[in-house]
């Protein structure tokens, strides 16, 4: 992670930030037997206790609650009519549609109450409330809502139809009990203005703490709130890239994401000067050596690779000096 | 008009699995109201109000999922309240659900609390790499790993006494049919001989990931003098501390001792070790019992792990300790602190079935959450309070 | 029930907050003004509980290092919804109801320019048959604002002039995004967004905090001359379900209000993120042209997501703390196209309803 390009100096660091996943939904059987019938290119709808009949089928009543059963979905038209409509002038990633389109409401032949689905058209000017409109399937249908790519205006509608469509592809003749979503956002992380400076003084090999002016205890990295006092951290306090393990594990547990290969330590370092300790990693001695109390010191990264982060120390190792005393640690676990 | 009686006239909960893929998230969060409704033998017509708690909406992909799920929960209309205090959500969303009716504001509130985490990886959401900051090396267990070290160096407690728990747990869990894990073969030996995790954390002294729904009812004293065997609220408590501050004890944090003594007085409690017939306790790893034991006051500082060595603890013990197998056993994050919750109200209905405590009068449920700062308990009894 | 009373008010809003998601710098010198105003310190509060959301930050637990700010040692009795802080007043209003406390602050806070505020909104719809079309949150609302629009309920000038209002009234205050004067015909001069909705019909993308000072009788009064004694305090959802929901209608609006005495409202402050959604909630309210409605400018002049509810709610008291109001409304949303809704209204004189 670095820091995105100073082109107006800006008082703290920001680097990009993503959140992806690709969600594993189970459906239930309603909403399983919808999707297993978008593979087919058919549309099942529910039909509720006060006679509606609504797509995509609900799982519970809305009236009694109750639970709706998959054997009673009803089929309905793959053609509709539009309630309302907006034109999306400007499209977000994920969007059935990459150009300008129309999200709608369409209230499908033989339906009473209407989907939320994408239809594409040339303009605002080729939309109107009340106007018919035709799903456009996917070729390779999946039991999934993106199954039904958009609607267009009917007497435009290509791709499969309704009609045209196979009883079930017969390599899957499960009925689909799962979907799969990609969740996938993008952030600008941006630090607080005390930890930027710490950043910014790691970049150049410093470790720069700073005091709470209410306790008086030295805080690394410094905080926009000491957590004791609600008030920001202020006197800068340069620390030494050496101290003591307070406590620690051995990792041995693989998991997503992991860098390092296990066994490793995990340990909690407390520098000398500073008033807390903070996570990093301990190498250069078997995992098992390790000790609560023991003196390390920062092994850095070469400079060639520093950045404004923590990482520029690539783990702390042991000085080989005797271990401290319990007491001198014991608040601090 | 002063603070009103409540009292939990219902419970439900699903069966807890690492994948529930049968049910949808709307599917399985019904599951354990449709239980905690017929139990209360209450319609969704007669309650006023519905308080949802789950952990990070990460781990669903959904922002603010009590949102959609308003149409399965039969909310439309209703107030609706969403809580999230990390781990120790479930639990706060019971408090949150019992304060609607303490302030005489509601009297029927249905409380429901949920994590489907087989949608994602709890590991994965909740160690997205913060920019400039180490990435955390460890995942959740090691986190708690290195407190764990802290408290067998501090207490100088035998290295086997996360294996006794462990074993316990797991034990209790086969007589308690919602439970995820239920092996037989989980005993003190296997659990010694499992591997060492995030030392000193072995594998079967962590709990598991599962997907799951606990659902409580609670009313109003009303509503819960008809019921047969109402679970009287006698406090409630939340108590919040830094997640990490200069020299702050991550052992036995003091949001925790000053929750419980601020419980025990509101229920009148002197000596809870005497008072208390059994306690479900928020336990995701096995250490924690002999540390929420001191955290509790059960025992003194550096001795809770004397209590857990003499089988106190068991089920048959003095003080029986997460007689449903615990976190231990069924772990759906958002939902765990509400099942603490509510097995202490199993207890004192005499629900509990096969893991019911002989005359359990008055049961401690506890939750915590974060790096063990956020912490939410109540205490029930078969009794009205005085 | 007690008599509860807003006595501090303090918030910030801005395009762009340079800082990190959980905005602690922020609500440090937020609470120093309410210690300010109120002559209170930490330890005069008996209960703390913010609203904000993990989504807007990015991260899992945002909530958790903004308690920073409060200095949580000695701990403290602190709770949290995953929704606007004005569903936490709510929540720490009750709890001032059950007797246990007498005092409680309350916080929002969100930095919605973090990520792509509409796109990450789509989130919260329906995971299984909406969210994977991304539909945003402009063109949710835009659905609705056409629907009333066809239905004859309002028209683009309505809408525009909404706007004017808003940017004509923010420029009396000085925590507006956007504000000054302008007119209709320049605003429908603008080219469409989310046809039928203009930028200028949604509330900018707004990063920002607030927090209030809630306490019982006695304890009101003695912190602050006027204090706005909340008088009605309700809240209810509508299911989401876009296929079953009129969406052109906010029946939890109306339900909440059937259990509230609105007449003689002076001020409404009414959390509308959209023009159209200010004319559907004095529908909804029943509100006549006698009632001054979002005198601060309202969401259109900023609208710092998980705080703008709370924001209302402010600034709906402050016009009983300053002397221009005697009953005011303040009103919340929550979820897409004002699914969920919240009332508190409040006034000079409380209800007797004691200490």
């Amino acid at each position: 992670m670095t820091a995105t390009s100073d082109t107006t100096p800006s008082r703290v660091l920001s680097a990009p930030l993503q959140v992806a996943f690709d969600y594993t939904r189970s459906t239930g059987l309603v909403l399983g037997a919808f999707m297993t019938g978008l593979r087919e290119r058919r549309i099942l709808a529910a039909r509720t206790s006060d006679g509606r009949v609504v797509v995509p089928p609900v799982e519970y009543d809305p009236v009694t609650h109750a639970a709706v059963s998959a054997d009673d979905l009803v089929e309905v038209g793959a053609t509709g009519t539009v309630v309302t409509w907006t034109w999306v002038s400007e499209p977000v990633p994920g969007q059935p549609l990459d150009e300008p389109f129309a999200f709608a409401l369409v209230t499908l032949d033989g339906a009473t109450a209407p989907m939320l689905h994408a239809v594409k058209a040339d303009g605002p000017q080729s939309l109107q409330t009340g106007m018919q409109v035709s799903a456009v399937w996917s070729d390779q249908p999946q039991g999934h809502i993106t199954d039904i790519q958009y609607f267009e205006p009917t007497g435009e509608a290509r791709g499969g139809s309704p009609a045209a469509a196979s009883a079930g592809s017969p390599d899957a003749p499960e009925g689909v009990t799962q979907v799969i979503t990609p969740v996938e956002l993008d952030y600008i992380y941006e630090a607080s203005p005390e930890e930027s400076a710490f950043f910014r003084a790691i970049a150049e090999g410093r470790l720069v703490g700073q005091r709470c002016p209410k306790c008086q205890k030295v805080y690394i990295p410094p905080r926009g709130a000491c957590p004791v006092d609600g008030v920001p951290t202020a006197e800068e306090v340069e620390l030494p890239d050496s101290g003591i393990v307070t406590t620690f594990c051995i990792v041995n547990v693989p998991f997503l994401g992991q860098k390092i290969k296990p066994p490793y330590v995990s340990a909690y370092i407390l520098l000398e000067g500073a008033d807390i300790a903070f996570l990093h990693l301990i190498l250069g001695i078997p995992a098992d050596e390790v000790r609560m109390g023991m003196k390390v010191r920062a092994v850095w990264k070469p400079r060639e690779e520093w950045g404004t982060t923590v990482e520029n120390i690539s783990h702390f190792e042991p000085t080989g000096e005797p271990d401290a005393d319990y007491e001198s640690y014991r608040a601090h676990l | 008009m002063g603070k009103q009686l409540a009292a939990v006239v219902g419970v439900g909960q699903t069966h807890y699995r690492a994948k529930r893929e049968d049910v949808s998230m709307p599917g399985l969060l019904r599951e354990a109201v449709d239980r905690a409704m017929a139990d209360a033998n209450v319609g969704f017509d007669d309650l006023d109000a519905i308080v949802v708690g789950k952990a990070p909406d990460l781990f669903e992909g959904v922002m603010m999922p009590e949102l959609f799920l308003s149409d399965a929960l039969g909310a439309a209309g209703k107030p609706l309240l969403r809580v999230h205090t990390a781990g120790s959500v479930g639990g706060s969303t019971a408090n949150v659900a019992a304060s609607l009716v303490q302030s005489g504001v509601h009297r029927r509130v249905l409380a429901v609390a949920f994590e489907k985490q087989s949608e994602s990886n709890a590991m994965w959401a909740l160690s997205i790499p913060v920019p400039f900051i180490m990435p955390v090396h460890a995942g959740a267990g090691g986190y708690f790993a290195p407190h764990v070290r802290s408290y067998i160096r501090r207490s100088g407690a035998p290295v086997h006494i996360g294996a006794m728990v462990a074993a316990k747990d797991r034990q209790n869990a086969l007589k308690n049919e919602y439970a995820h894990l239920r092996n037989p073969d989980t005993t003190f030996e296997s659990v010694m001989a499992s591997q060492m995790l995030w030392d000193p954390i072995r594998y079967d002294e962590t709990c598991p990931s599962s997907d799951g729904a606990c659902a409580v009812v609670i009313a109003d004293e009303d509503t819960a003098a008809a019921s047969p065997n109402p679970a009287w609220i006698h406090g409630t408590v939340m108590r919040t501390e830094p997640t990490t501050a200069a020299e702050r004890d991550q052992v036995n944090p003091q949001a925790g001792r000053e929750a419980a003594a601020a419980i025990y007085k509101q229920a009148g409690i002197t000596d809870p070790l005497t008072e208390i017939d059994c306690a479900e306790i928020y336990v995701p790893f096995s250490w924690f019992e002999p540390m929420w034991l001191e955290n509790l006051g059960f025992a003194a500082e550096g001795s809770g792990w004397k209590l857990t060595e003499s089988g106190a603890t068991a089920l048959d013990g003095e003080l029986p300790v997460n007689m449903s197998g615990g976190v231990l056993s069924s772990n759906p994050i958002g939902a765990s602190g509400m099942i603490r919750f509510a097995e202490a109200a199993l207890q004192v209905r005499g629900a509990a079935g096969e893991h019911q405590v002989p005359d359990a009068r008055r049961a401690l449920g506890h939750a915590y959450g974060g790096g063990s700062q956020f912490f939410a308990m109540w205490i029930v009894g078969a009794d009205r309070p005085a | 029930m007690r008599d509860v009373a807003v006595v501090g008010f303090a918030q910030r809003q801005m395009s762009h907050f340079d800082g990190s998601p959980t905005m602690v710098e922020l609500l440090v010198p937020l609470f120093a003004e309410l210690w300010e105003q109120t002559g209170w310190s930490k330890d005069d509060i008996g209960f703390w509980c913010s609203g904000s959301s993990d989504y807007l930050a990015g991260r899992s637990f945002s909530f958790v290092s903004a308690v920073d700010a409060i200095g949580t040692l000695p701990p403290v009795n602190e709770s949290h919804v995953e929704m606007d802080a004005a569903w936490a007043l709510y929540e720490a209003w009750v709890k001032i109801q059950t007797g246990e406390v007498d005092a409680a602050l309350v916080y929002g806070f969100g930095k919605s320019s973090a990520g792509l505020l509409r796109r990450v909104l789509a989130l919260q719809l329906d995971p299984y048959v909406l969210t994977p079309l991304w539909p945003d949150t402009v063109s949710i609302a835009a659905l609705q604002a056409r629907l009333g629009l066809e239905a004859g309920r309002w028209s683009e000038e309505d809408l525009a002039a909404v706007v004017a209002g808003s940017r004509s009234a923010a420029t009396a205050n000085p925590y507006a995004l956007l504000s000054g004067e302008t007119s209709v015909d320049k605003l429908l001069a603008e080219p469409m967004f989310s046809d039928p909705l203009r930028k200028h019909d949604c509330a900018p993308v707004t990063d920002g905090a607030a927090a209030i000072v809630i306490a019982a009788g006695d304890r009101a009064r003695s912190v602050c001359e006027r204090p706005a004694w909340i008088t009605g305090y309700e809240h209810r959802t509508d299911g989401q379900n876009l296929s079953l929901r009129d969406l052109s209608r906010a029946p939890s609006v109306a339900g909440a209000a059937s259990r509230l005495d609105l007449a003689g409202v002076d001020v409404a402050e009414l959390h509308a993120p959209f023009s159209h959604q200010e004319l559907l909630l004095r529908e909804e309210l029943g509100l006549d042209d006698s009632v001054s409605v979002n005198p601060s400018g309202g969401p259109l002049a900023g609208n710092p997501m998980f705080s703008a509810g709370l924001i209302r709610i402010g600034e709906a008291a402050r016009r009983i703390q300053d002397g221009t109001a005697g009953k005011v409304l303040a009103h919340a949303t929550s979820g897409p196209a004002l699914q969920q809704n919240l009332l508190c209204v409040m006034s000079g004189t409380s209800t007797g309803g004691g200490n």
